[in-house]
């Protein structure tokens, strides 16, 4: 977060030494973007406060560790797509998830639909690729998660190949 | 201002409403929801405006030849190469990274590259890989990696030849 306003801090005052007048209009330019997702944001932001209201972090680690290598991966796969939870939290939390001996299987498909696949972010998704494009990138985002969680399965031996 | 946008201004006016009137008449269920939206928009609103300025400034300062020679149809597979390290340092969720990759597309990214930012800004962010790999250790991270990069560039490269970018279609469905 901070480095992000040191970046966005630093680039403005260079920006500005060299052109004022485009730094103007970068600005113009950075605010009516923001304006025009902004309801996209307010809606994406209530989506996601719903979500964890009704499931919050620690009822997903419970149903994370509740069921087993294939079933677990599936169930894993499904909040993750849906839930929306920032990676400072969420990892902390898998550390503390595998030392209960949740597996790197579960896991990885839980967090890389976290990351990749966006339920709740689909609004803000479809003003930008529209529903369609929007619809089939989270789909194969999914399939990738899963193919990812397969793979690492494989690899720390927890599936037999 | 769009149709859709009102009818998301007004549920958010409406959930505000609900919010404020369950701490004014002491609603347990309402203030818990309060709470909870409260700390989640200080996360995500203050992301906003340092990436907004960040897209402005690429806006105004980059040129579209750049963009369209390196990331448009004449830049060929390295494309893939600098939108992996432009993703490398974005700090933010894919909800930061989806205006990022609306600018990339209007100044002349062709759509394959632009899904490929989206996948490797979710994947490999620097910051977040480092707390991944500090969490559940570097071979899983690594595997992650191995796997799933190969795999953006795969789906990538099928939607983009199966879709027609966005900003092609140009008036209200364009990007932007």
């Amino acid at each position: 977060m901070n480095i992000l306003y040191i970046a966005a801090g630093a680039a403005l005052a260079l920006s500005a030494a060299f052109s004022p007048r485009k730094t103007a209009e970068a600005l113009k330019i950075a605010a009516r973007k923001f304006w025009k997702i902004l309801p996209q944001i307010l809606i994406f932001i209530i989506a996601v406060s719903v979500v964890l209201y009704f499931v919050p972090e620690d009822r997903i680690a419970e149903i994370l560790e509740e069921h087993g290598l294939l079933a677990g991966s599936a169930v894993a796969a499904v909040i993750g797509s849906i839930a929306f939870i920032p990676g400072f939290i969420v990892f902390p939390l898998c550390g503390l998830l595998r030392e209960h001996g949740v597996s790197y299987t579960v896991l990885s498909a839980f967090t890389t639909t976290l990351m990749m696949v966006g339920v709740l972010s689909f609004g803000l998704e479809k003003d930008v690729l529209g529903w369609k494009l929007a619809a089939a990138r989270n789909i194969s985002a999914f399939i990738l998660a899963m193919l990812t969680a397969l793979v690492t399965g494989l690899i720390f031996g927890e599936l037999a190949a | 201002m769009k149709k859709g946008d009102i009818v998301n201004l007004c549920l958010a006016a409406a959930f505000v409403v609900f919010v404020v009137a369950s701490f004014v008449f002491g609603l347990q269920p309402g203030m818990k929801l309060g709470r909870i939206s409260w700390d989640f928009t200080k996360t995500m609103i203050l992301m906003f405006p340092g990436a907004f300025i960040l897209i402005g400034l690429f806006e105004v300062w980059i040129d579209r030849s750049l963009v369209e020679k390196h990331l448009g149809e004449t830049g060929g597979l390295l494309g893939y190469f600098w939108v992996l390290l432009l993703a490398f340092s974005v700090m933010a969720p894919m909800v930061i990274a989806l205006p990022i990759a609306k600018s990339l597309s209007e100044k002349g990214a062709r759509l394959q590259i632009v899904l490929g930012f989206l996948g490797f800004s979710t994947v490999c962010r620097i910051p977040m890989s480092v707390f991944e790999a500090t969490y559940l250790g570097v071979p899983f991270t690594l595997v992650r990696f191995m796997v799933s990069l190969p795999l953006i560039i795969i789906s990538s490269e099928i939607l983009g030849r199966l879709f027609v970018p966005p900003s092609a279609k140009g008036g209200e469905r364009s990007i932007g």
